[in-house]
């Protein structure tokens, strides 16, 4: 028989995560830090809305490109929370997690042999995503001096004549970097320089923990060079109900409306009605939220202070990634051991790029109870290593 | 600071004031200062424990009274809830608007000592007109937390 598979998706490399999943899930005690979504519940009045609208028989595809009433209202909160204006009817569409919009969104810009940079550590799909595309990932190598922020130096020694797309990951995930509005002025001018596109993951944009996260479509000239993606997962705690979305100029938008209507039709109804009122009267629980986020990560930096852990204050998302080189292993084998020896599952940053050799994903979407025990932990784990190198 | 101090406490009195601290990205000494303060300009008025009698040999009956009363000239409410929140055994008494006045929440060892407290005590005083007494059955939740289910991580252990 023939090889079935195309060459292009078997030389991808699965996701660094999945093989540590498979170990932690194989040992039943293991408590774990590795989470990637909040530990709350969906709030009730949300997920009555949801109810509610399986009630009503709302059971039907909506518009392609979403429901209208939820493009208002996302339209209403971008204005709300960025100052900016997009056009429900144009400038919107309603995807399947950010996740659809990323991949929809290469797929819309990229033609074979053009450049995506990819600031890593970050997120694990763009770099397959881009391929999957046909583009070519650029990884641009964040560091730790400069609290994981891409700089315009960074960004100006990567760009080429091929480059067409910057991705912008931020809040960050592993990192917990922000970027604040200097930072985005800074790349902003590199950006229009070059005349290149920018495609600003802003996820976790509701976890903010010193300022308002600022998106780079508020700089001036860059709302029109922008795909902005961000979603309900993680400010209203809706991983499962995988809903998001892009806003971006008319032209983009359209062809990634096309590719959204022939794979997927439309997101899935319940969570559209569910989001509508999210955006409606969610904002009292983002907030409470976040205020519970800051207490653990503040719990966190401190914990790592007291028992010598080198890490660089993060002030988004919901993770903290503290430096272990100095104790002279890899991420993956301080990893692996830290959960064979202590049974908890830390993520490596390697998961999240090359450069992420010698940090730690922490993630604190859990309780203090339950950071407390895994932290104790941590801290016996440190002792010891640090005893057995002397 | 006052706020966020206040919503942490009401769920967890007992929690360490270091702790509390950090948590807040305070110095340990202004969160003593200001739970003291708190005390003392009464908004902090005590700190209990929760307790689901129903895991415990002890009997417990707990009972939610309407009670409809005569206000008076110039006092309303006020001297006939002091009369009723007086007695030991009332736990709380609320003015409440709606079909009655007074809803009173009352903890005894058994049925038969709530009824005997409403009928002997309550229902005789001068202004209560009239009494509706409803037992609780089971408490499924009580001050915010959930008493029948155990909180379950049921998420994927380790995602992207």
């Amino acid at each position: 028989m023939r090889n079935p598979l195309a060459d292009k998706v078997v030389e991808i490399k699965p996701s660094g995560i999945r093989k540590f999943f498979d170990i932690v899930n194989e040992m039943q005690d293991a408590i774990s830090l590795g989470v990637g979504e909040p530990d709350f519940d969906t709030p009730w009045h949300i997920r009555d809305e949801g109810i509610y609208s399986l009630e009503k028989g709302r059971t039907f595809y909506t518009s392609n490109a979403g429901l209208m009433e939820l493009r208002e209202e996302i339209t209403r909160y971008i204005k709300r929370k960025q100052g900016v204006t997009y056009n429900a009817a144009k400038e919107v569409l309603v995807t399947v997690g950010g996740s659809e919009a990323i991949d929809i969104g290469l797929r819309a810009m990229l033609n074979p042999g053009e450049e995506v940079l990819i600031p890593q550590p970050s997120y694990v799909s763009y770099e397959p995503c881009t391929i999957l595309a046909g583009g070519v990932p650029v990884i641009i190598e964040l560091k730790a001096e400069n609290e994981f922020r891409l700089t315009a130096q960074e960004l100006e020694d990567a760009i080429t004549d091929k480059t067409k797309v910057l991705i912008l990951p931020f809040p960050n995930n592993p990192t917990g970097a922000i970027m604040e509005r200097k930072d985005l002025e800074a790349i902003a001018e590199v950006i229009k320089k070059h005349d290149i596109f920018v495609m600003s993951d802003e996820i976790y944009s509701e976890l903010t923990y010193t300022e308002k996260h600022v998106s780079i479509v508020e700089i001036e000239g860059m709302r029109e060079r922008t795909i902005l993606i961000n979603g309900f997962s993680k400010s209203y705690a809706m991983t499962g109900w995988r809903l998001g979305y892009a806003c971006g100029p008319e032209n983009i938008i359209a062809q990634m409306t096309k590719i959204h209507q022939f794979a997927i039709m439309c997101g899935p109804t319940t969570s559209q009605y569910a989001a509508v009122e999210a955006l409606r009267n969610g904002d009292a629980d983002v907030e409470e939220m976040r205020t519970a986020y800051n207490q653990r990560r503040r719990f966190l930096l401190n914990a790592f202070k007291e028992m010598g852990l080198e890490c660089f204050e993060p002030f988004g998302a919901f993770y903290v990634f503290p430096c272990i080189k100095e104790f002279g292993m890899t991420s993956e084998e301080f990893a692996n051991r830290f959960l064979q020896e202590e049974k908890v599952a830390v993520v490596p940053g390697t998961a999240f790029g090359d450069c992420g050799e010698g940090f730690l994903r922490i993630s604190y979407a859990y309780s203090i109870e339950n950071l407390k025990v895994a932290i104790g932990r941590l801290a016996d784990f440190v002792a010891r290593l640090r005893a057995e190198k002397q | 600071m006052r706020e966020e101090l206040l919503a942490i406490v009401e769920r967890n009195s007992r929690i360490d004031l270091k702790e509390l601290a950090v948590i807040l990205g305070v110095e340990e000494i202004d969160v003593v200062n200001e739970l003291a303060a708190m005390e003392s300009e009464g908004i902090i008025c005590g700190y209990h424990t929760m307790i689901d009698w129903e895991k415990t040999s002890i009997e417990k009956v707990s009972a939610l009274i309407e009670v409809r009363v005569t206000p008076q000239r110039g006092q309303g409410f006020d001297n006939i809830a002091e009369r009723i929140y007086k007695y030991p055994e009332v736990t709380s008494v609320y003015l409440i608007s709606g079909g009655f006045d007074l809803l009173v929440t009352l903890e005894g060892k058994s049925l038969k000592e709530i009824s005997g407290f409403v009928s002997d005590k309550l229902s005789t005083l001068d202004s209560v007109l009239s009494t509706a007494t409803h037992f609780i059955l089971k408490k499924y939740k009580d001050h915010g937390t959930i008493l029948a289910k155990k909180y379950e991580d049921t998420r994927e252990k380790v995602t992207p």
